[in-house]
């Protein structure tokens, strides 16, 4: 078995997960993954003014998989739902000192389900303007 | 914080007494066995009767113990070694889907200089059934390869049986004997075994130190040349030190192995029922009786296997699980997949092997530290009963 060599500040996003939970009637949800490849992420957010106010995730996964999604909970949060949907992957990773290698399909998942849950919200208020 | 080791199938920490036997071959009595002079004479001495006792521990004779770097390696020597030299009577391997790689990797290996390896199913726990083995032998057959326990899940396969149906039938028979060697009794001869692998540092022995059984008669070539030592089937100058500790471990692993098993039988039990009754979703994987006493592959449902194992080592409780999170590949242990998991439920596997420092404080609070870090997982995981 190999050692997951995750950073300092991957370890601390995974024992110490910012942001975890559910937020009840969501403005936007968003869920990724597949049990079977290991790595489901639910994000849930409530934006006021364009503007994430709240986010909440739950994640089934590895540590990368959780110490991911809390990070991009975290760089999400205050984000107005443009900045929201340009927040990548690879700056997910960044701002986590880096994954190893095999475990960079974790942040695409993050990045993906805010990307959706921010999706949501604009299909949601889409509809609300008619 | 404490510290509790519960990996013990990874390694084992070197027992005092192998360490204190060690010393003075890597000081005052370095002599190279093959030398006539009385530091060679010393070194000699100290290796033939290393080759005692590890024979004493499988109720073989000494000439039948042949030293080698490890598990690995005897593997590799056994299963090589047979194939090549028998090749021209047969070029049929059968073998288990539940191998450790140092066996499955070998006959993969053999595939390529055009051997033919079947690799038999297992039942849900885990066990080989000797009616797949019988269907399995072919006219051509030469050797059957098959561990006695399992690395993961702890299930004792019926070597018994298969040595019998083997020695009917004569074809050669192999064991993979790494997880079982000092822990619970072997017999090469009433398992009718022909070869059997051992490894030092399973046994709180030394790493870098193993051995082959290989009963007399046994057609075999070596598989690495040169000067000819341990009587031409393994060259290389002997690695004294090493041979030394992995023979004191197996004299106190024999000692001890009445007394050792009954306890770490005793802790086990308490493990698998406290986890059991008190975590939802969780079950044993491997076999409920035909089991290494210190084994415990546990399932929980909803989590993942490497998240828990990182939150475990936090606690300071280490361990071990075969997530495909966690491997190099990402693909879920071909073990748990052969015994019928799916994917998620191989997922939230976790692998706690005892040994002789683990006591029933550490167990419980190993317990309590599973139990908080599953809940902690679940709280947070986006699975949960529908």
């Amino acid at each position: 078995m190999s050692q997951p060599g995750y950073s300092e500040k991957v370890m601390d996003h995974f024992m110490n997960p910012r942001n975890v939970g559910v937020i009840e009637d969501p403005d936007g949800y968003g869920k990724v993954g597949n049990p079977t490849c290991g790595d489901v992420m639910e994000m849930f957010i409530r934006v006021k003014d364009e503007r994430i106010e709240d986010i909440k995730f739950r994640t089934f996964g590895c540590g990368a998989a959780i110490a991911t999604s809390s990070m991009t909970t975290e760089m999400a949060l205050g984000k107005t739902v443009e900045e929201g949907m340009k927040i990548t992957r690879d700056e997910v990773a960044r701002e986590l000192g880096g994954l190893p290698p095999n475990k960079m399909h974790c942040s695409n998942l993050a990045a993906d389900a805010l990307h959706m849950a921010l999706e949501d919200y604009r299909n949601k208020a889409a509809v609300r303007k008619g | 914080m404490k510290r509790i080791y519960m990996d013990h199938a990874a390694t084992t920490p070197l027992a005092p007494e192998v360490l204190e036997a060690m010393i003075p071959y890597f000081s005052k009595r370095y002599g190279n066995p093959s030398s006539l002079h009385s530091f060679g004479r010393e070194a000699r001495e100290a290796v033939d009767d290393a080759r005692t006792e590890v024979a004493a521990l499988l109720n073989a004779e000494p000439s039948e113990i042949y030293f080698t770097s490890g598990g690995t390696e005897s593997d590799n020597l056994a299963i090589k070694g047979i194939a090549r030299k028998n090749k021209k009577k047969g070029r049929h391997i059968i073998t288990t889907s539940i191998e450790h790689p140092a066996v499955l990797e070998v006959c993969k290996a053999l595939t390529r200089e055009g051997f033919e390896v079947t690799y038999l199913p297992v039942t849900r726990e885990g066990l080989v059934e000797i009616g797949a083995v019988e269907e399995a032998v072919r006219e051509d057959t030469i050797l059957i390869s098959v561990m006695h326990a399992n690395n993961e899940i702890g299930t004792i396969q019926p070597l018994e049986e298969i040595g019998r149906l083997a020695g009917e039938k004569e074809i050669y028979f192999h064991t993979d004997g790494v997880q079982t060697a000092g822990k619970i009794p072997v017999d090469v001869n009433s398992l009718g075994l022909d070869a059997f692998s051992l490894s030092g540092h399973k046994l709180y022995g030394p790493k870098g130190a193993g051995a082959l059984y290989k009963r007399k008669g046994v057609r075999i070539e070596s598989i690495q040349q040169g000067g000819g030592h341990e009587r031409g089937m393994r060259s290389g100058t002997e690695n004294v030190p090493g041979i030394v500790g992995l023979g004191r471990a197996a004299r106190i692993a024999e000692e001890n192995m009445a007394v050792e098993s009954e306890r770490m039988r005793s802790l086990q039990d308490r493990m698998r029922g406290w986890v059991l009754k008190n975590i939802e979703e969780s079950w044993l994987n491997g076999h409920p009786v035909k089991r290494l006493p210190s084994n415990l592959n546990f399932g929980f449902r909803y989590i993942e296997g490497e998240s828990l194992l990182l939150y475990l080592d936090a606690k300071g409780v280490a361990a071990s699980t075969g997530s495909a999170c966690s491997s190099k590949k990402l693909a879920a242990s071909h073990v748990l997949s052969a015994i019928g998991l799916s994917p998620v439920e191989s997922h939230g596997s976790l692998r706690i092997t005892l040994g002789m420092a683990n006591t029933e404080e550490e167990v419980d609070y190993a317990c309590r530290a599973i139990f908080d870090s599953v809940k902690r997982l679940r709280e947070m995981s986006a699975m949960r009963p529908e």
